[in-house]
């Protein structure tokens, strides 16, 4: 066990590895009402080839968010309904690489910790259980196709990408999923539901003895073996279209410019290129810099403009969108202030303003104990000390930030994926 | 956590939470407006303007840059509506003086922007900027039009107007598009005079600096505030009862998943004596995951995706909303008024009832944890006068009985339907 203190952050974090191979990391928050638990695995929608026990398995699309949901069921019943009966907020999500499940909670924190770790180590599903979640999913995945938002981020993963998993819906299709059975879940539960591929984070007025102790009493004894996964080959420095559009029934269109990054390496060099990706967005297109205002100014984006970075296994990118009357103005734009900076390079006194400003952003994001406990946990699966950001990002100087404009934010690395009105509409 | 509530000026309050507990200080300030479908535009769009521009930096690039020398603080305007009561204004966050890399204060400095933002706005001929204006009128337009494209929300806002037409709860806290489109500049810069000159104003602080240091801060950064003695108090609403039988509203888009939203009269509000208790009779029936109709129209029926009920806590109203196939709405209804009235006749388990109370408790208290949730919490208290903290509600939600929780269940009437479905 050992205590790491963050004084820059005003953070510190107990850390320990259990003999199944679990980390667990504590972050005690003194003070506060609620306390947090986020216990995850190293298992999202996108991976679906992986070998087990010496043996390939390919799975349909959806897996992960189907295991997601059947987790909470228990023999006695469900989980949500357990921890929520204790007044906890259970909840659980799946993103393209991890699945978390977490709590939030005023009392019986021991308890509800004890009942989280439970359902998600101990897998109960029935055929007849299965069946019925397709009837849930089915509606859930109806929900997203009429939702706006996620088919342009789809239709953008699929623009970018040639044939990396992240272009598949983590939720599957009403036709994936059908071929779900519960040996499917079983399967997978298998490979990723292991201690040693699996992080427990917690932050609240919480004794971190008592933490491991419930950990150690209730997870099992074996680690489970290394996973090795296939995402279908390393994907080539070009976007595979350069654009895809989509009508739905939206009042503007709405649009995701992306950029194809390389993919990061794991440890300290991925939150690096993270916070440096991050500082790159904030100086090409971040709400103080020339770019938007222009942009804001001629009414080709608004309030809803949103960008970041983002690093998968094996895929990455810089991403922007929001609405706009003219999505194919605002990539020209991009593109042409992407150009001038890789020649005049960024304005020296802008650069000092973003540092100082992205530094107090990221510092203020860690008063959320859900956005800390799973950075801290993404931080763990990429091979990072999350807090370490104050000193990592000293080291980003603004001839960075220009190599890295000058090499992702180019054309060929460019799609855009729009949805637009309907005809007539 | 200290709360401190101070009249700085005949109609300006400064409300206060003392604490150590985050990283980031929130400002806030709010203009408290009656609702009025001629005006909600115009007070709609006066934050946005007032965002583009003020004399000591005239445009959204030095405001960033004032943004960024306070640590990437921010400063956004704000459109809210308490009740019958539409809040428009600023929130703010800033990093805390404890965490700049030097040690540098920045209350002072943030609270100045925002009073610079709110009484020196960028002037051209005695008016706002044409230009921007125009920006964020159609910048206005734009968010309207686009309600639509989130259709569970937009299903509950057209039962709200539906339910409410007439009533100034059924106006939009953004105004139509009518009426956001005939705004001018002129109208616009006589609104916010208007504005300045009568509205009550209710500052927000939360984070570590003691009382004097905030009043201080607050008071310098507003010393050119018009003095005025007619800053009124909001009212409170008019309660309405239901129709004998519902009205049933049906609408046409293009959707996969149907979305029916069921408004419902509740004749209770946060005024009344008996609120804790419609607060726990909404969490049996809707209000989470050990809720009814979660477990019935979801879990048992897998009608849905999601069903839920939710409170307008100054008005009396409870909504019902639910994700369902066009074909089982008929089931869906029925099903939802079936455990509606299991609620009524107190058809519910003492363990539902715990959970239900747990639930509630727990969202209060939590409320203490988060600065967001808080500066909302009491922006809707200071608009409605009310001074009760989260933590005192949730004491009275404790020691609500199962016979007043029934009793609050027995006044709620089923008023309007909405139903949106596909396109044949």
């Amino acid at each position: 066990m050992e205590r790491r203190a963050y004084p820059r952050v005003g953070e510190s974090v107990t850390h320990a590895q259990l003999g199944n191979g679990l980390h667990i990391y504590v972050d005690p928050k003194p003070g506060f009402q609620k306390s947090y638990a986020f216990f995850a695995t190293n298992y999202g929608g996108m991976d679906m080839k992986f070998r087990l026990d010496g043996q390939w398995k390919d799975t349909p699309a959806g897996v992960a968010h189907f295991l997601e949901h059947k987790m909470f069921d228990t023999e006695d019943g469900n989980a949500l309904q357990i921890l929520a009966a204790n007044g906890a907020s259970p909840n659980a999500f799946t993103s393209s690489a991890m699945t978390g499940y977490y709590f939030e909670s005023t009392e019986k924190f021991y308890e509800n910790l004890e009942v989280l770790l439970s359902f998600v180590s101990v897998p109960y599903f029935t055929q007849e259980s299965v069946d019925k979640e397709q009837g849930i999913i089915g509606q859930e995945i109806r929900m997203v196709e009429d939702d706006p938002d996620n088919q342009v981020f789809y239709a953008l993963m699929e623009s970018l990408f040639d044939h990396h998993p992240i272009r598949v819906p983590i939720a599957g299709t009403q036709e994936s999923i059908s071929h779900i059975t519960a040996d499917t879940l079983y399967d997978c539960y298998k490979a990723f539901y292991t201690p040693s591929n699996m992080v427990l984070t917690v932050a609240g007025d919480v004794e971190v003895e008592r933490v491991f102790e419930i950990a150690e009493r209730i997870l099992p004894k074996q680690p489970g073996g290394h996973i090795q996964r296939d995402y279908g080959g390393v994907e080539t420095g070009r976007a595979a279209a350069p654009e895809k559009e989509l009508r739905m029934e939206v009042s503007t269109p709405i649009f995701q410019l992306g950029f194809k990054v390389d993919p990061a390496p794991e440890g300290e060099q991925r939150l690096y290129l993270q916070l440096l990706g991050e500082l790159a967005c904030e100086s090409l297109l971040g709400s103080s810099s020339p770019l938007y205002a222009r942009l804001y100014k001629e009414g080709l984006i608004n309030k809803n403009f949103g960008y970041g970075v983002e690093h998968y296994p094996g895929c990455a990118l810089l991403v922007a969108g929001g609405e706009s009357r003219d999505p194919a103005a605002v990539r020209g734009a991009v593109l042409e202030e992407a150009e001038r900076i890789a020649g005049e390079g960024v304005d020296e006194r802008l650069f000092d303003r973003l540092k100082k400003g992205s530094y107090g952003t990221k510092v203020r994001s860690l008063n959320s104990f859900e956005n800390l406990c799973i950075e801290l946990a993404q931080g763990h699966f990429a091979g990072y000390e999350y807090l370490t950001f104050p000193q990592v990002f000293e080291k980003i100087e603004r001839r960075h930030v220009e190599d890295y404009i000058r090499r992702t934010v180019t054309p060929e690395r460019c799609a855009l994926a729009v949805v637009a009105p309907k005809e007539g509409a | 956590m200290e709360v401190t509530r101070t009249q700085l000026l005949p109609g300006v309050h400064l409300t206060a939470v003392h604490t150590n507990k985050f990283k980031s200080c929130v400002l806030g300030l709010q203009f408290l407006l009656p609702l009025e479908e001629e005006k909600a535009s115009l007070n709609a769009l006066v934050p946005s303007v007032l965002r583009r521009g003020t004399q000591e930096h005239p445009d959204m690039e030095s405001l960033s840059a004032a943004l960024d020398r306070l640590y990437g603080g921010s400063l956004e305007p704000m459109v809210r509506k308490k009740g019958e009561t539409q809040c428009v204004g600023f929130v703010g966050s800033f990093l805390d003086d404890a965490y700049t890399l030097e040690g540098e204060p920045l209350l002072e400095g943030a609270a100045a922007l925002l009073g610079e933002l709110v009484l020196r706005p960028y002037r051209e001929n005695g008016g706002f900027l044409p230009e921007y204006v125009e920006g964020e009128r159609c910048n206005l337009i734009d968010r309207i039009r686009a309600q639509v494209n989130e259709k569970r929300q937009y299903a509950q806002m057209r039962v709200v107007e539906e339910m409410c037409a007439g009533e100034p709860f059924g106006v939009d806290k953004l105004g139509s598009e009518a009426s956001a489109a005939s705004i001018t500049g002129c109208a616009l810069w006589e609104r916010y005079r208007a504005i300045l000159a009568k509205a009550p104003v209710e500052l927000y602080y939360c984070g570590s600096a003691g009382e004097d240091r905030v009043r201080s801060a607050m008071s310098t950064a507003l010393a050119e505030l018009p003095r005025s003695g007619e800053r009124g108090i909001p009212v409170r609403p008019v309660k309405h009862p239901a129709p004998s039988a519902p009205r049933v509203v049906e609408e046409n888009l293009d959707v996969t998943q149907g979305k029916l939203a069921m408004g419902l009269r509740t004749d209770c509000d946060a005024w009344d004596e008996d609120y804790p208790a419609l607060a726990l009779a909404n969490a049996i029936y809707g209000g989470t995951t050990t809720s009814k109709l979660f477990m019935n129209v979801r879990e048992r029926l897998s009608l849905c995706y999601y069903a839920s009920s939710g409170l307008m806590k100054y008005k009396d109203i409870m909504l019902v909303s639910s994700g369902v196939e066009f074909g089982k709405v008929e089931q869906a209804k029925e099903e939802i008024m079936a455990q509606l009235a299991a609620c009524q006749a107190g058809k519910f388990s003492d363990e539902e009832l715990e959970w239900a109370r747990r639930s509630v408790v727990s969202t209060l208290m939590t409320t203490l944890d988060s600065q967001g949730r808080l500066e909302d919490y009491w922006l809707g208290q200071a608009a409605a006068g009310l001074d009760e903290p989260p933590e005192e509600l949730a004491r009275r939600v404790e020691r609500v009985t199962r016979e007043q929780a029934a009793a609050a269940a027995q006044k709620l009437k089923l008023d309007t339907i909405y139903f949106l479905k596909g396109k044949e």
